[in-house]
This record gives C-alpha cells, structure tokens and sequence, in this order.
C-alpha cells in the first residue's frame, strides 16, 4: 500500500492526538492522603446534620437498613444506604477506589479485609477505637482482621456466624433425640444417615455448598479449628489443608455422598440456593448461617448447635462484614459518629439482637433478647468461643472464594472426584495464598 | 401475516405484496424485484479525479466527511486501546492504581496462569461447535423459509425472536430452566422417558457445555438465517433457470450455484460468529460461572476473573486483553484471506 505525504501527514496528526489524549490521563492513583478523624471531636464524633454514604452488599441487606434507619431516627446526621449484588461488590469498590469516589463509609466482607487495608482504602482509626468505653469488649477477630502494620482500620458492622441446624420434625421420624443435634463429626454423620433411612421423596441427611468455595471455608473450617487444628499458617500464606482433621472432614462428607445421603443439587451448588432445601424441610442436618435463624424458624422447627470437631468441641467461623471510614471521606468526624454509636449499647442491643443478630460485643452475649431464645445464647456463646476465629489471608478471595478457586477444585476432588490429589491440591492453595 | 401468495415452482422469484399489518423484516425480504441491484461487493476502487487540483479538493472533502467517524474512532477506541496498552505494561492494581513498569512480567505471567491453557482450549473448542451448528442450522433454516408463504413467515418470525431477548436475558432464561431446583426441563425428560433419575444440566463439563451451545444457537439462529437470506434473495433467479435448463438437478444447483454465490453472506456470519464466539462472556458468566471445576471458563472470563474476582491485577487482565485481541486480528485476517471472494 502506497502513501502520499499528504496521507501520512494526517495520519502522522491522528497519531499526534490519540497521544495527547493519552497523556491527559493520568494514572488513577489514590491521590492524596487518607483523611484522619480530628482528636477534639471526642470519642463520639460530630452529629452536625451532615449527610454520609454508606455502601453495602446485598446478603447483609436487612441488618443494613435496620441500623441506618435506627441511626437516622435519633441522629442530625442522615445515613443514604446503598446496597451491590454481592458479586459486583468488590469490581464496584476497585473501581470507586480507583477514581476517588468511595463513599464516607463502607462495608466489606471480612475476609477481603486485610487485602483492602493494605491497599489503603480505609483511614485509619486505631486513637478513635481506643477512645471508646466498650473498647474491651469488641469482637477480637474482626479488630485483628482490620489491623495492618499495627494501625487499627475496620470496626465490626453485622456478624456472621456457621452453626450446626438440625430439622427437629425430621429427627422426630428418624427416631433421634429431636432436641439433641451432633457432638462430634461422627454423630454428625450418623445424624444424617439416620435422616436419609427415612427414605422419604425429596428428603435428604444433609447438604451443602459443593461448588461454592465460601460455603465450604464458612461450614468446614471451623471443624478444623474445633478440632485443635488450623487451616493456614499465621500470615495466611501456606494452606494447611492436608493435615488430619482437615482429611476427616472430607472423608465425612465423601461417605455422606456415597451413601446417597446428600441432595443432588448440592453438587452444582455455586452458594445461590444452598440453604434453600433445608428451608422447605427437605434436609435433616448441615451447617448453616445463624443469620438466617429467624426466617428459616418460619418454615421449619430448627434445633441449633456449635459446629464440632473430629472428638468433639466447638468452634465457628466469625464472618460478616467490618465496616470503616473510606479515604475519600470529606466528613471522617462525622462518619465517626455513626462508628461510634454502631459500637453503643443501643444499637448492638436495641438494633441488632432484638433482630437476632449476634452483638458484635463479648459483654452483650447474654443479652435479654438472647435470654428469651436458648438457640440464640447457643449462637452467641459460640462467637466468643475459644476455638473461633475470623481466618487473615492477604489472597484469601483468589485461593477460596473465587469461583473455581483451588480450594473450590480441592474439596470438589475430595468429594466427588479422585481423592488422591489433596496434596497436589493443596500446594495449589498455597501458592495462590503466597503471590 | 401475509395473505397467501400464489404458490411458485421452486427456485422462482415471488413479489409478494406487502399487505398492511405485514412484519416488516419478512415483507422486506419477500419483496425482490428483478430489477434490483444484485448484492454482493461493489467494483474496485474509486477511480481517482482528472485533474490534479479536482483530486486534492475531492480528498479535503473526503478527509471533512470522514472527520465525525474519525472522531468517534478516536475518542470510543483509539483512547481506550491506548488506555489497555498502559495498563498491560504497568503494575496495576484495582485498588491502588499504577506503579510503575511491569514488562515482561505482566505477559508471563497471564500466559503462566494456571487456568491459561485451559481456558484458550475450551474457547477454541466451544467456538468451533458453535460456529459448525450455527452456520449449518441458519442455512438450512434460510433455504427452509426463503419461499414467503404463510407458514413460513410463522416459522421466520419464531426463530427470529429470541433474536429480540439481550444475550443476558436469554442466559438468565436458561438458568431457570436448567435450576435442579425449579426447572421444568428435568422433570419433563424424566416423564417421557428420556432420563432416569435428576437431570444435571450444568454438573458435569460435557453437560455444561452443551447447554450453553443450546443457549446460544436458539437466541442467534434467527440472526444469522436472517444475514443469509439476504444473500440467497441476491441471487438471480435468471442463474437458476439456465441450471435447469442445462438439466441441473437440485443439489447440483444447490452445490454449483447457490453455494459460490452465498460466499459473501457466509464469510459474513462465520467471522461474526467466530469473532463472537471467541468472545464469549456473559453467557457463562451466567449460566456457569466457570464451573465445573474450571472446564467452561472462557478467555474472556478468565481477563474478568483476573481483574475483579481475586487477584484484582489489572495489569496482567490488560496484558491478557492485548494477547486475546492480537489473536482476534490474526484469526480475522486468515479469514477474511480464506473467505475472499474470487471475484473478477
């Protein structure tokens, strides 16, 4: 192809522009500093009539407006709500941290939180925490999450907790103790095939999140943990997922699956529907989200226990959401101020447990909601328990959440496919977790 | 609909008349006067002006015509594109912005993924089913229908519709009635006989892959019947004629005739379709999320997953668009090499 001087002068200006335009974007860095919530507004923060922002994701959509709203009710300040689906949550926020646009406030799942402190999307409020009078008595595993280079940044917004439901009408049938739930994996087991003897239409011994990588950290870890074992080393950066109790856990499950003992659509479940079954009554025992507490007592006559180990004992995965002020805020005082009421009696008593949610306060636990609901103290003691955790991986989203993760491959391999490769599976993990 | 025309031998061009109420696509298609321009490439190149002075004032008005293209070239791809390039070079994180150069390290890196091999072969493969099912089933459908009587504009219309649904829309359909949950289609397999037991439609990656292939044939077969009956109603029926006047048969003339001079419409819809198919997100997105165990994630996904889900490494999404889209120019060009129109 031929050019004549006067083609190539155009095209030598078309390329002039593309470049200047090119160099008018600027690299979208995080510009500025991360604002700091002044000391001489108190430990309460400033109530002055100023609006916040506060981003949320969809699952915790119910405690959300329940502490806005309660918060807007008695308060100068007025808090505007806006909830994600949960898959787009985290693209929304990388972007908005990209631009500069992050609100006043926002939530975050509590196992992408070390990854986004690091990145420095929260300020930090290690001065403002240690101001508060409840400071003591704060959720542990969510602080420690939130904490980077020994700087505070997250409080606890709603917890989120993995117990063991049973449905009692069924154990009824299955000539079990309706009100006596699994000690210890084998019974767990039992339990479940017990159910399944039934062999009733549509009925099952349990279920669970089989392609769903945050089903299977939030119901099996904490058999790991109560079982005096951990799933990763203390920086998060080697998986531990081979060790015995680990492999315990796996075996249960992969007996469960031979014996036809758990549903068929537990197979394909990417974590949409998976407590949908034992909500229809349909499954006997498995370990659920003690969110859901409420809602699924609508449906069914629920028994709740801790999660137990290998031999016994108890433990769960102390998960939701933290929530921080965001380094584009032009109002820290202010949010502050919703920070620091969320921590207050009112709203952890008056707010949350009322709606059978767990205070995010070891002090709180016996609370007089939780007095009139023994389930609820069961699920409440359980937060605070010596075996629980909140598990701190800087790639914790890349090596279990995401979908098709190594983990999702691993559990799937130890279940459904060739249980030979766990250790091959695991390095898997651990290299994700090491990047 | 259309009034009942006439019924014609076959191989004979119709005027049907287009009556009120008439779908406007198939009345369009049903109207062919003889007279018509015949589709197909126009001649060679524009012959330049006489004089030297015409030729310079014509190319100022070209270069004035095309500026608002131009424009739109520059600002929605020329931009953006320089944009990608950036980013494949840099270390970029979603949260913290750049930092600096990352070259090669970026490009190693998104070919060393652990999900990279598998990815560019289930592409690969998927866009071959595709495209093969596609272009077959379009052209059967486009010689089906091309008569325009009653029946066939019903059945022109049918398949064109799902053309009208968003590719997400149609995915999210489909998630419905796949569901093990709530899905009609097990249940109904079950009752006729066809399958003992629950049926899993995405569980297993044969499964899952043919029920994405059935996803995406039902919403694009319209489409790209539509595309090649534009080009079988560009054929003239004078061509036909002389075949069976040599004592061609059907299939001859189908092999001899319609099929060299259908050449344009079907380069047309396999580099669209192999383009797309190469392409392919939201369907999966959707319908598969990647799963089972890794076997549908699609390149695309893969840049996706690479940017927001996990390793939230814009960097090395950037560096993997720029290989995907120097495969696209690569493919696209044998195509268009292969697929040349011999003409005179």
């Amino acid at each position: 192809m031929t050019t004549t001087p006067r083609t190539r002068r155009a095209r030598r200006l078309v390329a002039l522009l593309a470049t200047g335009a090119l160099a008018g974007l600027t690299a979208c860095g995080s510009g500025g500093t991360a604002p700091t919530v002044s000391s001489d507004a108190g430990p309460e923060g400033v109530d002055d009539g100023t609006t916040l922002t506060l981003w949320t994701r969809a699952p915790l959509e119910a405690q959300a407006q329940l502490l806005v709203d309660a918060y807007n009710e008695s308060h100068e300040n007025q808090v505007e709500l806006t909830i994600t689906p949960n898959d787009d949550y985290v693209t929304r926020v990388g972007a908005a941290a990209g631009s500069g646009d992050l609100p006043d406030l926002f939530a975050a799942d509590i196992v992408y939180v070390p990854n986004w402190t690091e990145a420095g999307l929260f300020a930090d409020i290690t001065d403002k925490i240690a101001e508060l009078p409840e400071a003591g008595s704060i959720n542990q595993g969510h602080l420690d999450a939130g904490t980077y280079e020994d700087q505070q940044y997250v409080l606890p917004f709603v917890l989120d907790l993995s117990v063991m439901f049973w449905n009692k009408d069924l154990y009824r049938q299955a000539g079990l103790d309706p009100e006596q739930g699994p000690t210890t994996l084998a019974e767990y087991e039992e339990q479940a095939l017990a159910v399944q003897a039934l062999d009733q239409e549509g009925v099952y011994g349990t279920a669970f999140g089989g392609n769903c990588g945050g089903c299977g950290v939030f119901t099996w870890f904490p058999m790991v943990w109560a079982s005096g074992e951990q799933v990763m080393d203390e920086a998060g950066t080697e998986s531990l997922l081979d060790g015995d109790a680990a492999t315990e856990v796996y075996d249960t499950f992969r007996t469960l699956q031979e014996a036809g003992a758990v549903t068929p659509a537990s197979r394909d479940e990417t974590g949409a529907t998976w407590v949908a079954d034992f909500q229809e009554g349909r499954v006997g025992v498995m370990p659920y989200p003690a969110t859901l507490l409420q809602g699924t007592s609508e449906t069914v006559d629920v028994g709740v226990t801790p999660i137990p180990g290998v031999d016994g004992g108890a433990s769960t995965f102390v998960g939701g959401d933290g929530i921080g002020i965001s380094k584009d805020s032009e109002a820290p005082d202010a949010a502050w101020n919703f920070l620091s009421w969320l921590m207050s009696d009112e709203a952890q008593v008056e707010v949350l447990a009322a709606n059978d949610v767990t205070p995010a306060r070891t002090d709180l636990a016996d609370n007089e909601f939780a007095q009139e609901d023994p389930r609820v103290q069961v699920i409440n003691e359980v937060a605070g328990a010596a075996d629980s955790r909140t598990p701190f991986a800087p790639n914790f989203q890349q090596a279990f959440n995401a979908p098709g993760s190594p983990w999702v491959t691993l559990f799937r391999n130890q279940v459904y496919g060739d249980a030979g490769t766990l250790e091959q599976d695991n390095e898997a993990i651990t290299e994700a977790l090491s990047q | 609909m259309t009034p009942p025309s006439t019924p014609l031998p076959p191989g004979a061009t119709t005027a049907a008349p287009a009556g009120a109420g008439d779908d406007p696509v198939t009345a369009s298609l049903a109207r062919r006067s003889p007279l018509a321009p015949r589709a197909g490439r126009r001649g060679g190149p524009v012959r330049p002006g006489r004089g030297r002075g015409s030729s310079s004032s014509r190319r100022r008005q070209g270069w004035l015509y095309a500026a608002p293209t131009a424009l739109f070239v520059l600002v929605l791809f020329l931009v953006p594109l320089g944009l990608v390039l950036r980013m494949s070079v840099s270390d970029w994180s979603l949260f913290a912005g750049s930092r600096g150069i990352n070259v090669p390290d970026n490009f190693t890196a998104a070919v060393g993924d652990r999900l990279f091999g598998p990815a560019v072969q289930f592409t690969v493969t998927y866009t071959v089913v595709t495209t093969v099912i596609l272009i077959a089933l379009a052209l059967g459908l486009a010689l089906l229908v091309q008569e325009a009587t009653r029946w066939n504009s019903v059945v022109r219309t049918a398949v064109l519709v799902p053309s009208a649904l968003g590719l997400a829309s149609a995915s999210l359909l489909f998630y419905a009635l796949y569901s093990p949950q709530s899905g009609p289609l097990g249940p109904l397999l079950q009752r006729v006989g066809l399958a003992d037991g629950p049926v899993s439609f995405l569980g297993t990656p044969t499964a899952a892959l043919w029920s994405t292939v059935a996803l995406v044939v039902w919403r694009f077969a319209g489409f790209y019947m539509l595309l090649l009956l534009v080009g079988l109603q560009g054929i003239s029926g004078d061509v036909y004629e002389a075949a069976s006047i040599d004592g061609a048969g059907r299939f001859r003339s189908f092999w001899h005739i319609t099929l060299p001079l259908l050449t344009p419409s079907l380069a047309l819809c396999t580099i669209l379709c192999v383009t797309g198919s190469l392409l392919a997100f939201d369907q999966f997105y959707i319908l598969t999320k990647g799963g089972p165990d890794n076997t549908t994630v699609t390149v695309v996904q893969l840049v996706y997953s690479t940017a927001f889900a996990g390793a939230n490494d814009l960097g090395r999404a950037a560096a993997l668009s720029i290989l995907v889209l120097g495969a696209l120019v690569v493919v696209n060009a044998l195509q268009f090499k292969a697929l040349r129109r011999k003409d005179v």
